[in-house]
């Protein structure tokens, strides 16, 4: 059964559409990120189930139990913030009793289990330290423990990471992830870090603009963008635009005729993206076949293992991670061979103008 | 240094004067100050009314700027606007209105607790910049949503959560007030309450040497309030660091 169910949820704040009507299920253990651009309605979508807000439509369900009208402090919620959410005049375990002593817990229950959550967390050492004597990490696995208390039906974490530094946010992120699972508790998590949302997830929803563009597997988000937003938001991704020409997958670029076995779907006079990820695309001497265009490198980022060459073709600029021992003599201004397989490009529809403005605009899009 | 001599040389030379005798030096002012029954019924009145004040103010004041940081930001500019008038609005007009409001209700005016909501009109700069800025230093919104999200109820997370984070700019707030309701002299005076420093005028006027010793007392008990205020807000602060 599913745990967290969100049907036609819809928020417009005085004309100004913040979630144009979300439709969600969330299966009970499972964690499900919602992942988008700012102003895109994830959080205002967090708010809602959190109870901070009330929808302008739709109904939210927990369990099977409607509590569209139920307010925040019963719904049994655990939430943790993107930061200073801790009450800053009480200790650590203190934070961690204080949704207990709401409930009335006495003071030995309270202790032990405050006590327990902040070893969990990997804190038991500094129960008794003030917020603003505990890094940020800490600070954030105590309001993880503290929302852990009440053992909340569902934890809703709200950016939790955004604010720390990029070694702590791994490591925190992975911890989140074993204590999810370890708990079996329903979570969903906000985020608009795409790296985030693929390294803890189940499922990830993409939202824009208030609506959610795809919801998948990681796998399947990165794998398979169902729509230009997707692929341009999750990774990096080349972007050819193209019109088909005939059936079997024949398209034209600039002038230039592929033959791409996904186009294959659309009917000739379509407007297409071809998308293709910067890792299936080949250079140089490893190009081999399928499609093959010849331009010169306008640029190379070396990052680590791989180094990512910027090519400047008749079709535009395509960029491909090469293999950073493989780069030989790919300096900037080299002519070269680029190319990839057309089996493995994707093709999508172009976003009609509308679209497309409402991409950009995320919220801004005014009701009707 | 001449900042410290421009605050000192008034002082001590009010404090040798308040020591002055017919014969010399003594302690003969402050002897009569503390035996005359008037000094401590005055500074008795004066020091209740700076309670009922403080309570008043910031039963007042906290809800409200509670509320404004919570739900209504946009609200700020005038709330504190009309927090400023008393700035503008001198009490002899604020105690002409008052006695003019409350004239029927004779019960009322006749006793000394007439002067609490002029009072209250008085500190509420005081008490509104004092809370605002305590509220503007932590995080309402997300401590207030926090709470909730623990099961508390709105007055819950003001009384346990956030009221706890403003226990400085609270007593700073009072500490103001009982300053204000010491020395404010027209308004008692008018309404013909025998205020403390209704008292202080008086004795102004009657003996020298006592008027010195008084200003020195009265002087003493401002900054006996304030060095409290230091003590118990330091006193946190050294809990919050152990």
């Amino acid at each position: 059964m599913s745990e967290v169910v969100l049907r036609g949820v819809r928020r417009v704040f005085g004309g100004v559409v913040a979630l144009e009507s979300l439709d969600i299920q969330i299966g009970s253990g499972e964690l499900v990120s919602l992942l988008g651009p700012s102003g895109c309605g994830k959080t205002t979508a967090l708010k809602l189930v959190a109870g901070f807000d009330r929808p302008s439509r739709g109904t939210i369900a927990i369990a099977g139990r409607d509590i569209t009208g139920t307010s925040a402090s019963k719904r049994g919620v655990g939430m943790v913030f993107q930061a200073y959410s801790l009450f800053p005049t009480m200790t650590a375990q203190r934070n961690v009793e204080f949704g207990l002593r709401i409930r009335g817990a006495d003071r030995r229950t309270r202790r032990n289990r405050a006590v327990e959550l902040l070893e969990l967390v990997g804190l038991g050492h500094a129960a008794d330290r003030y917020p603003h004597e505990l890094s940020g990490g800490m600070q954030q696995r105590v309001a993880l423990a503290r929302a852990l208390a009440i053992e909340p039906r569902i934890l809703l974490l709200d950016e939790p990471l955004s604010a720390l530094d990029a070694k702590v946010r791994v490591q925190l992120r992975d911890e989140i992830r074993r204590l999810q699972t370890e708990l079996g508790i329903t979570t969903i998590y906000v985020t608009h870090d795409q790296e985030e949302a693929l390294s803890v997830s189940d499922r990830v929803a993409v939202m824009n603009g208030g609506r959610i563009e795809q919801i998948g597997t990681p796998a399947a988000i990165y794998g398979e963008p169902a729509t230009p937003f997707v692929a341009q938001f999750i990774g990096t991704i080349n972007r050819i635009e193209a019109v088909v020409t005939g059936a079997g997958g024949e398209v034209e670029v600039e002038g230039t005729r592929l033959v791409l076995p996904a186009a294959s779907a659309y009917s000739p006079g379509a407007r297409v993206v071809v998308l293709v990820r910067p890792e299936t695309v080949a250079i140089g001497a490893s190009v081999n076949g399928g499609v093959r265009f010849t331009g010169t490198v306008a640029a190379s980022t070396f990052l680590g293992a791989t180094t990512r060459v910027k090519v400047t073709t008749a079709v535009g600029e395509i960029s491909a991670d090469v293999a950073s021992v493989d780069l030989g003599q790919l300096t900037v201004g080299a002519q070269t061979a680029i190319g990839f397989d057309p089996g493995s490009a994707r093709v999508l529809p172009q976003a009609s103008e509308a679209e497309q403005r409402g991409d950009r605009l995320g919220v801004e899009t005014v009701e009707q | 240094m001449a900042g410290l001599a421009f605050f000192l040389v008034p002082l001590a030379a009010t404090l040798e004067f308040s020591l002055r005798t017919a014969h010399g030096h003594g302690l003969a002012a402050y002897r009569d100050l503390v035996s005359d029954p008037q000094f401590w019924s005055t500074l008795e009145i004066s020091l209740k009314l700076a309670g009922e004040t403080a309570v008043a103010a910031l039963l007042l004041l906290v809800p409200t700027a509670y509320w404004v940081h919570l739900r209504a930001p946009g609200l700020r500019p005038l709330v504190t606007f009309v927090c400023v008038l008393p700035f503008v609005v001198p009490p002899i007009v604020l105690i002409v209105g008052l006695l003019d409001v409350f004239r029927s209700q004779t019960w009322f005016v006749s006793t000394p607790q007439f002067l609490v909501p002029g009072y209250v009109v008085l500190v509420l700069p005081y008490v509104w910049f004092s809370l605002d800025s305590g509220l503007r230093a932590i995080d309402v919104r997300t401590l207030t949503d926090a709470a909730q999200s623990l099961g508390a109820g709105r007055t819950r997370a003001l009384v346990q959560v956030i009221l706890p984070s403003l226990r400085a700019s609270i007593l700073g707030a009072a500490l103001l007030t009982l300053a204000i309701v010491l020395g404010e002299f027209t308004m008692a005076s008018l309404s013909l309450f025998d205020t403390f420093p209704v008292y202080v005028a008086y004795v102004g006027q009657t003996q020298a040497t006592g008027a010195a010793a008084l200003t020195i007392v009265s002087f003493g008990l401002l900054w006996a309030a304030m060095f409290c205020l230091i003590l118990v807000t330091r006193g946190r602060h050294r809990a919050a660091v152990r």
